[in-house]
């Protein structure tokens, strides 16, 4: 087991060697029932980088994502990880690699004890001991559940299964972390626990994938942005140019709507501005450079 | 007999629980209006949707003291059946609302109605128009178990609003939704309200929504009431923050160029709009 031979897990993704990329090659799928729900995907994504899958309900994010670990496999191309097809990985071994936070935590909770929960994805990886109470302790920390051990996870609201939910994959100290609308439900300390999450997940090199309808995580926390309609990926970029104007005629017809700190400055001419510090950036630059109060500080 | 749903210093303990998870609440909402409810996680914003839709205390148990009425009638003094027809409660996690015995969407949303003992043609007519209001016709023939997770939470909606209650108290509605059927679920309601006369109580985290349709908005502190009034006041409100909700786009972007020395110009403001 990769993850398994490193003391503190993810010491061993500091560096990007231990990540495989990801590549989707033409990748359709239909459900049994005959719904199409992906069609000629193709997509590669690199060791450690971080990114942000975007698109309608229904256009096939969480489907697309089923496939990195095996939950789903193509109806026709293939799923690659360092170039080799996820159906000749072992499960226990694919398992090691990509960890999935799923959109609807009931699909994925099962266990009576918030520990228990979180201790079940490693101690499948063969993480025993010492390390695994480590693990436990650290994931619950994380997600702000520091306190609520041994409580049951159906005694807890909706917003903290989600976190749960999310604490039971970091636990597994994947090298391949894919969050499935991982703010959903969650205030604003929330989205902030799920916005560290991620950059630290990001700063050790491990790669980061995340579902998400809340445009203003996405411009803030990825440095790609791939857009979906109806099954296929129809944009991919960085947040600067997903959300800049010359993007939008294409973001529209997807059913997106920019955050409103880059719709605010493009109306402004103030260039592409993503994020909302991005925006005050430009707005200070504008203004005659970084006068007053640091807002060219960045 | 006075109009409306009012609680007035409704306090509520889940069985079991050592604490109460609401507190002395007092809440008005008038037929016609919505009324948002904000609040930090576990500020209690399902729990009052349990208590004000009759849940809690008759059905999940626990200790409700103080007063809750629909139109003037207690809630505990009304039977379930009656209840469903006065208030709908959209559950915040919508897979829980499927009733896990239909085919297909349009017997899921006809499930509600049907069990009302409404007539057939009043059946077909209710359910075509909740699918309408939330846009999800396509979706008729499928099987509601085997959907994305936002087109399930648009099949719970639409099973409530073909209930067609005088209120309805809906728990986070819009939370799978992307933006353009967040967009379109917020103006549904807010015309279904000034349409149809029903009251809502809408949960919701994303505040831009609530400062698009809400009259008024309520916010949740553990269990209290912590601030409300009319909407573009509370979102507004400094406090905000504090208590843990995120205001609105509009207001985040104001308050980030002031906070950088800048001037707030009009231009600036326009460009918000
Ligand atoms: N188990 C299933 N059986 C049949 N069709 C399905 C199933 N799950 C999803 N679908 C369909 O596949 C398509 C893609 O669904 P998917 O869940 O991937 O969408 P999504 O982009 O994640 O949407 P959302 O933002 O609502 O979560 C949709 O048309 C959906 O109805
Ligand atoms: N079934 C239950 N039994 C005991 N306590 C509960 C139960 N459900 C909720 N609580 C507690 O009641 C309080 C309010 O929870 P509630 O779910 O109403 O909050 P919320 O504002 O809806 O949170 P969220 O944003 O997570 O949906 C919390 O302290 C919670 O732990
Ligand atoms: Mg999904
Ligand atoms: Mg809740």
């Amino acid at each position: 087991m990769t993850a398994a031979g490193s003391p503190a897990g993810s010491a061993a993704w500091g560096s990007t060697a231990a990540v495989p990329s990801i590549e989707l090659e033409v990748v359709s799928f239909a459900y049994p029932d005959g719904t199409r729900a992906l069609s000629d995907v193709g997509l590669r994504i690199e060791a450690g980088e971080s990114v942000a899958i975007v698109g309608q309900n229904g256009s096939g994010k969480s489907t697309l994502v089923r496939h990195l670990n095996g939950l789903l496999r193509p109806t026709a191309g293939r799923v690659l990880l360092d170039g080799r097809d996820v159906r000749r990985i072992h499960v226990a071994r694919l398992a090691g690699l990509v960890g999935l936070a799923f959109q609807n935590p009931d699909r994925q909770l099962f266990a009576s004890r918030v520990s228990a929960e979180v201790a079940f994805g490693p101690r499948n990886l063969g993480i025993r001991g010492p390390e695994l109470d480590e693990r436990v302790q650290a994931a619950l920390a994380d997600t702000g559940l520091g306190a609520e051990a041994a409580t049951n996870p159906y005694d807890l609201g909706y917003s903290r299964r989600k976190l749960l939910a999310l604490a039971s994959v970091l636990a597994m100290r994947t090298p391949i972390l894919v969050l499935d609308e991982p703010t959903t439900g969650q205030d604003a300390r929330g989205v902030a626990r799920v916005r560290d999450v991620v950059a630290r997940a990001a700063g050790e090199g491990r790669t980061v994938i995340a579902i998400s309808h809340d445009m203003r995580f996405v411009a803030e926390s990825f440095r790609r942005v791939v857009v979906m309609r109806e099954g296929r990926v129809v944009l991919a970029g960085a947040p600067d140019v997903v959300f800049g104007e010359a993007a939008w005629p294409e973001l529209g017809a997807a059913y997106l709507e920019p955050p409103l700190a880059a719709v605010a400055g493009a109306r402004l001419g103030l260039g592409a501005t993503p994020t909302e510090s991005a925006f005050v950036t430009a707005v200070g630059r504008r203004r005659g450079g970084a006068t007053a109060g640091g807002a060219g500080a960045e | 007999m006075s109009a409306g749903l009012v609680l007035a210093g409704a306090s509520y303990r889940y069985a079991g629980a050592l604490g109460a998870a609401l507190a002395a609440v007092d809440l008005r909402l008038e037929p016609g209006r919505v009324v948002g409810v904000a609040g930090a996680n576990e500020s209690g914003k399902s729990t009052l949707c349990l208590v004000v839709a009759g849940l809690a205390p008759s059905v999940i148990g626990g200790r409700l003291d103080g007063s809750v009425r629909i139109d003037g009638v207690e809630t505990a003094a009304t039977r379930p059946h009656e209840l469903a027809q006065r208030c709908g409660l959209l559950f915040q996690n919508a897979s829980t609302q499927l009733s896990n015995t239909t085919a297909t969407v349009l017997e899921e949303v006809a499930f509600g109605p049907c069990n009302l003992g409404l007539p057939a043609a009043e059946v077909v007519e209710r359910v075509w128009w909740a699918l309408r209001a939330v846009g999800i016709e396509p979706l008729a023939p499928r099987d509601p178990a085997r959907l994305s997770g936002g087109q399930g939470q648009l099949v719970a909606l639409a099973s409530v609003l073909a209930l067609r209650p005088s209120y309805l108290v809906l728990d986070e509605p819009t939370s799978e939704l992307d933006p353009a059927g967040t967009r379109l679920v917020a103006e549904a309601l807010a015309r279904i309200a000034g349409e149809t006369g029903a009251g809502i109580l809408l949960v919701e985290h994303k505040t831009e929504v609530l400062a698009h349709i809400a009259d008024d908005v309520v916010v949740l502190e553990r269990g209290t009431v912590a601030l409300s009034g009319p909407a573009a006041e509370v979102l507004a409100d400094p406090r905000l923050v504090e208590l843990g909700v995120e205001p609105p786009a509009q207001v985040r972007l104001e308050r980030a160029v002031r906070a950088a020395g800048l001037e707030w110009s009009a231009a600036l403001a326009e460009a918000i709009e």
